[in-house]
């Protein structure tokens, strides 16, 4: 899977309250999460954000609570990929289970407007305005199947077990 | 093969032993979700294609994040909630009831030993019970009501060892606040933490709570605490790492010359001992949450405003972690002591600590809490600030307005006798 898109760059700890505050978190509806994602950090990010576009954050993106609406938000917005130095434990394994690909990169030069291409599948990173590639991490095999059946649900109603 | 406890108690729930670092599918024993959570799981789990829960009475749904309901659109996913849960045959606790946590424990739900999935990241806290159980998202629950299972990776785990005497007036929040302060946000993403030491062995099944509850602030998976010392009122097996485990890091920490400990506005990670804060003014102060809204927390904060009034700039708001918490803060007096003193009791529930209702700060306005994250608009103004300490510490910023050493002030009390 071959993604492109602009980068959106933001810091580390980017928590999940700030991702979605707690106060939007009751609903099923998707455009709502999506209306006020990141509104904490940058109150106009859900209005310039093209479908495609990238997160590039630093240490830590998504620490905080269990709250699913967090990749859910992003991903309405219409964000194709999270590209971090790291991320916590429980955002991680989130975003793979609702399909919202991530990227684990221990260093990069990119900065907001880049444009990039991402090769999921490959965990690799071209940075298309220097020209430079990164290679990810590499993630559990049992993330990289769930994930190329774009998420848990796909995944368990096709296999009906981890096992 | 020596194992830690959590190594110890994946292998127990798994078809062959494990060590950090491998994948293990394991046998759930327990899944919660709770009203924010909830709802998505249902959704989850129906898009899985599923029809029955695999096992009903594994299986607890709470109402308290936005309890009760401050909206219609809220009203509609607690209906759906309960819907779910009467067609299933499982367990719900409905408003008031309490704090998902607290009921998991407090209603034996949770056992020594388990393996438990919550779709709420304080699931951790029953690791005061030694039973490995983390916050997962509603997707992940969705799969382990369908299946009975998960998939786990290992953790590595870190030993804290914590010795010496706690001083008087500094409690089990001041400690872990300490802790999350030395090790940082992300100090122990991925791993487990084991607590011991006599510091442990000496505290309350509330106070243990407290430690277990915000290891998640640390980034971690699980927070066990030694179970020596520990009173049930069921027997246990009172299961122990093997000596010569695999630990990643070792923390002796000395307790006996801990100061009250503050986490500042805007990460939990940002400690300071009380000393160092300066003049901070407070409009708001609030007890309660799954970290601190327990009996002997409702108890400290009323040995400091018995027979006082807080002060008229403040906002004091009470949220006892369950109904019967309340019921017995009834019968002891405590509420009657607090309310006296000018708070206001709130349902037991979430509310104010995760900002959907009931106690959003104003702008500009410094909160004094007892609760577990104050990320910028955790309470629900980004504009905000917000203080996390101990129950103590929040009712004597209540009765000064602002941010004050309660054991100073004890001090001078006493000496101005």
């Amino acid at each position: 899977m071959i993604l492109k898109g602009k980068a959106h760059v933001y810091g580390d700890n980017i928590d999940t309250d700030r991702i979605i505050p707690g106060k939007y978190t009751k609903t099923l509806d998707m455009q709502q999460l999506a209306d006020h994602v990141l509104e904490d950090v940058d109150p106009d990010f859900h209005k310039i954000v093209q479908p495609g576009d990238m997160i590039v954050a630093g240490e830590n993106f998504g620490c905080g609570s269990s709250r699913e609406q967090a990749p859910l938000a992003i991903k309405a917005a219409g964000v194709s990929v999270v590209i971090a130095h790291s991320f916590a434990r429980i955002f991680f394994r989130n975003a793979i289970n609702i399909g919202l690909p991530l990227i684990e990169l221990s260093s990069y030069n990119i900065q907001t407007g880049y444009d990039l291409e991402v090769d999921v599948t490959n965990g690799i990173v071209k940075n298309l305005y220097n020209n430079e590639d990164y290679q990810g991490a590499k993630m559990p095999d049992v993330m990289v199947k769930i994930l190329s059946e774009n998420g848990l649900v796909e995944y368990l109603k096709k296999y009906k077990s981890y096992s | 093969m020596e194992q830690t406890l959590i190594e110890k108690i994946i292998s127990n729930h798994s078809s062959h032993p494990v060590m950090a670092g491998d994948i293990a599918i394991v046998d759930v024993d327990l899944v919660m979700a709770t009203d924010t959570t909830g709802p998505l799981t249902i959704k989850a789990f129906e898009n899985m294609g599923g029809t029955e829960v695999w096992a009903p009475e594994k299986m607890v749904l709470v109402i308290d994040h936005a309890s009760p309901a401050p909206n219609e659109g809220i009203a509609v996913l607690h209906d759906l909630m309960r819907k779910f849960a009467k067609e299933q045959n499982i367990k719900l606790y409905d408003v008031g009831d309490g704090i998902c946590h607290q009921l998991m424990i407090d209603h034996e739900h949770v056992k020594p030993g388990q393996l438990v999935l919550g779709a709420d990241s304080h699931t951790c806290t029953y690791g005061a019970l030694g039973a490995f159980s983390t916050g997962v998202g509603s997707t992940d629950l969705a799969g382990a009501m369908l299946t009975g299972q998960t998939w786990v990776k290992v953790p590595e785990t870190i030993k804290i060892n914590l010795t010496g005497t706690l001083p008087e007036g500094v409690v089990a929040k001041d400690l872990i606040l300490h802790l999350v302060g030395k090790l940082g946000i992300q100090g122990a993403t991925y791993q487990a933490i084991e607590f011991t030491g006599e510091v442990i062995e000496r505290m309350t099944l509330d106070s243990r709570m407290v430690m277990a509850n915000m290891v998640i602030e640390m980034g971690a998976k699980a927070g066990l605490v030694d179970l020596k010392g520990l009173d049930l009122p069921y027997e246990f097996d009172m299961l122990q790492p093997d000596k010569d485990a695999n630990y990643i890091q070792v923390l002796n920490v000395d307790v006996s010359n801990l100061e009250i400990q503050v986490a500042a506005p805007h990460s939990p990670d940002n400690i300071k001992n009380i000393s160092e804060i300066g003049d901070v003014s407070i409009q708001q102060a609030f007890i309660g949450s799954c970290t601190n809204g327990r009996l002997e927390d409702l108890h400290a904060a009323a040995e400091i405003l018995k027979g006082k009034k807080i002060h008229p700039n403040v906002r004091l708001i009470i949220a006892p972690a369950s109904r019967q918490v309340f019921q017995d803060a009834l019968s002891d007096g405590t509420v009657e002591i607090l309310s006296a003193a000018g708070a206001s009791f709130l349902p037991s529930g979430c509310g104010p600590c995760v900002g959907t209702h009931q106690g959003i700060p104003g702008n500009g306005e410094n909160v004094a809490s007892s609760t577990n994250r104050n990320f910028q608009g955790r309470m629900g103004n980004r504009n905000s600030n917000v203080y996390l300490g101990s129950p103590a510490f929040v009712a004597s910023a209540a009765l000064h307005g602002k941010i004050i050493n309660h054991n100073e002030c004890k001090k001078e009390a006493i000496d101005s006798l």
